[in-house]
């Protein structure tokens, strides 16, 4: 299988000190890797690479045809053709408080991709329903619970279809019965063609989910 | 008993402070306190070029001749030239002196002297305009500047409503003229003194030799203290009949024949009369007159509001230009917009208006109202982009990074995302500010604008009380400014639910 997603060699460092050294891993179309590592390991900060928030100080990241080297975080074509690729679901959500549960899905499609507002609206409303939340379409951030902000940050990150998928700690606002119900949506993602990075320190729920797992500890895959 | 003894300690300090005050009254006689405003400058009264703690003026010389004549010794009481009547009135001063001019408002609520100069009100043109603007009838829609409550003032109010000029009022006798020399105002009336020294520091500008009225300066004390105010006429008469007087005016080269005439009339015993303009005239009652006045207030609070919302429009924009500066440019972008930010907040709006007015004018002469637009607006923009720069860094970071992942730009991120809920932070700070603009939109009648506090200052000027005229003045602020906390208030909560 033809890999959608290549770190090789990825090293980060914040002044003096090196958070992630020498990691390399390779994920397929419609695969689940897991990141394990406990607090501290660099799991979020190889997430943050590959989702271009974050500089990379050495190696380098594929990600179907966009490559993220060395230097300053992506700008301009590079830019946009990475966040066509690539999604991201962070464990806090950061779902845009302001904004109802259905705007906060549709506004990336209708305001970085262009489609027509109805359109937008309709496919969100799906994504929603898919999810097993259309019923709080019209709530704003606040009123919902973690589990609930957990799958609008999913729909959200989906709604604009990227191939992969990164997910930060997405166990941590969920209780026991949750995590079941997100790894099977999870497996469904990646049934549906999608390429799932996960990063969680939750060996029960990576074992439900993931098909390979990279241990991270300090810094090191 | 601890009650007692707290009653006792309070009533000790009573007497203690009715001791003081006896005490400072009975020693008062010996001093003969004279108020004036040195900053209208020579001839009348101002400070010393070589020694500026003292004063000189005729002024000076009347009243040091005054209080030789009472036996006293005489001590200067600097008071803004428009406040002397209601200073007068407080009993702030035994006397004022300062160019102050005789009419019949003035004697129903203060004690006057016997009128000791006699003036004419001259009308001051340009040059290229001596022939066509000789009387106040060739300046109609024409802007004639003055200074406000003087006699000149209720000539150019009532020539409002006979003739349609256009009257513009100033705080001060130098800038009148300085104005009229660059073209922003047609024509200067006021007393021949003030003209004739106008004339002299401005090239290109005329006197016009038709009299527009003839006034008298008198000195005014609290309407109380006739019997003071009578002695000091007795002495002011000799001085007539034994050459004193012209021996002052001479000293100050303001001897002319028109005052023989005044002093042979008053010292035969007979009065003069300052000319009356219809609308100098004492009205019946506080009520006629606040009824008369009502149309000019709505009109200065209309000013008011509109001078303020133009100019938080302006802070608005300019605030948030600065603060998106601030938040999202480079080093040399951010250091020069700080620098900017902190000299506007350092110094004084007054300063930052005269300097855009005034100090700007040899450049660029701004209009009065767009120049108090431009300060206010400048100025408050300062204090909204640190409002803004607050709430735009209040935005979660990690929303912008969520924005960013979805492949927002920059722009986007702040128009969608960080913007509007930056606007719903900055929203109470703002209608704050709105309300102390509104309130310190006020100071931009140092620049000439009539708003609702300047045209509540003539208004009480003219009946002699700030009672009425400041409850209604206060009433107007109060109908512009509830408004607007009721609707951010609104927002807030639809915002908030």
């Amino acid at each position: 299988m033809r890999s959608v997603l290549e770190v090789s060699g990825l090293t980060i460092s914040r002044g003096a000190r090196t958070l992630v050294e020498d990691v390399s891993f390779a994920v397929t179309e419609g695969e689940i890797l897991a990141l394990m590592g406990a607090s501290g390991s660099g799991k979020t900060t190889v997430l943050r690479a590959i989702a271009g928030l974050d500089p990379i100080d050495g190696g380098r990241i594929a990600i179907a045809g966009v490559s993220i080297v060395p230097g300053r975080t992506p700008r301009g074509q590079t830019r946009s053709d990475l966040y066509r690729r690539v999604g991201m679901v962070f464990q806090f959500h950061h779902l845009f408080e302001h904004l109802t549960v259905l705007h906060n899905v549709w506004l990336a499609p209708v305001h970085v991709q262009g489609q027509p507002r109805a359109e937008a609206e309709r496919r969100a409303l799906e994504l929603l329903d898919h999810l097993g939340i259309a019923a709080r379409a019209d709530a704003l951030p606040r009123e919902l619970s973690g589990g609930e902000a957990q799958r609008v940050a999913i729909a959200r990150a989906l709604a604009v279809g990227p191939q992969v998928l990164l997910m930060d700690e997405p166990t941590a606002s969920l209780d026991p019965a949750r995590r079941g119900d997100l790894a099977v949506t999870l497996r469904q993602l990646a049934a549906e063609g999608r390429t799932l990075v996960i990063a969680s320190h939750d060996e029960e729920f990576v074992r439900a989910c993931s098909q390979r797992v990279v241990v991270m500890e300090r810094g090191r895959a | 008993m601890i009650g007692q003894n707290t009653s006792a300690r309070r009533m000790r300090t009573v007497l203690f402070v009715l001791a003081l005050s006896v005490s400072t009254h009975a020693q008062a006689p010996t001093e003969f306190r004279w108020g004036g405003d040195a900053e209208g400058g020579a001839p009348f009264v101002e400070a010393d070029p070589s020694d500026p703690t003292r004063v000189v003026g005729f002024e000076v010389d009347i009243a040091q001749m005054l209080a030789d004549g009472l036996g006293r010794v005489p001590r200067f009481v600097q008071v803004g030239f428009t406040s002397l009547d209601a200073a007068a009135a407080r009993g702030d001063f035994d006397l004022g002196l300062s160019g102050i001019e005789d009419g019949p408002a003035r004697r129903s609520r203060l004690a006057v002297t016997v009128p000791y100069y006699q003036f004419r009100e001259v009308l001051t043109v340009r040059d290229a305009d001596a022939g066509r603007f000789r009387t106040l009838g060739d300046l109609r829609g024409r802007r004639v500047a003055t200074l406000g409550a003087t006699l000149a003032y209720d000539l150019l109010v009532d020539a409002q409503t006979r003739l349609g000029v256009v009257p513009v009022t100033y705080e001060d006798d130098v800038h009148p003229y300085t104005d009229l020399a660059l073209g922003r105002v047609d024509a200067v009336l006021l007393d021949y003194v003030l003209a004739q020294r106008g004339v002299r520091r401005n090239p290109g500008i005329t006197n016009q030799s038709t009299d527009v009225g003839v006034g008298y300066y008198v000195g005014i004390t609290a309407p109380s203290q006739t019997a003071l105010r009578d002695r000091m006429n007795e002495i002011l008469l000799r001085a007539m009949a034994d050459g004193r007087l012209e021996g002052i005016f001479r000293r100050w080269n303001m001897w002319n024949d028109d005052q023989p005439r005044l002093y042979a009339t008053l010292t035969s015993g007979q009065r003069v009369e300052a000319e009356s303009v219809a609308s100098a005239a004492p009205p019946a009652t506080t009520w006629e007159a606040a009824v008369r006045y009502v149309p000019a207030l709505l009109r200065a609070a209309a000013i008011t509001l509109v001078l303020s919302c133009f100019s938080m429009a302006l802070a608005v924009v300019v605030g948030i230009v600065i603060a998106s500066g601030r938040v999202y440019g480079s080093p040399v972008v951010r250091t020069a917009l700080t620098a900017w930010v902190e000299l506007i907040r350092g110094t004084p709006l007054l300063l930052q208006l005269f300097v855009l007015y005034f100090g700007l004018a040899a450049l660029v002469q701004l209009p009065a109202f767009l120049a108090a637009l431009i300060g206010l607006g400048l100025n408050y923009a300062a204090y909204e982009s640190e409002i803004y720069r607050g709430a735009l860094e209040a935005v979660p970071v990690g929303q912008l990074d969520a924005a960013r992942t979805l492949g927002f730009s920059e722009r986007q991120t702040l128009v969608l995302v960080r913007g509007p809920q930056a606007f719903r932070l900055a929203l109470a700070p703002m209608t704050n500010d709105f309300v102390a603009l509104l309130k310190d939109s006020s100071l931009v009648s140092m620049i000439t604008v009539v708003e609702l506090t300047k045209q509540t200052s003539i208004f009480a000027a003219n009946i002699g009380s700030w009672v009425l005229p400041g409850v209604m003045c206060a009433a107007m602020y109060l109908a512009l400014s509830l408004p607007l906390a009721r609707v951010a208030r609104r927002l807030e909560r639809r915002w908030k639910k």
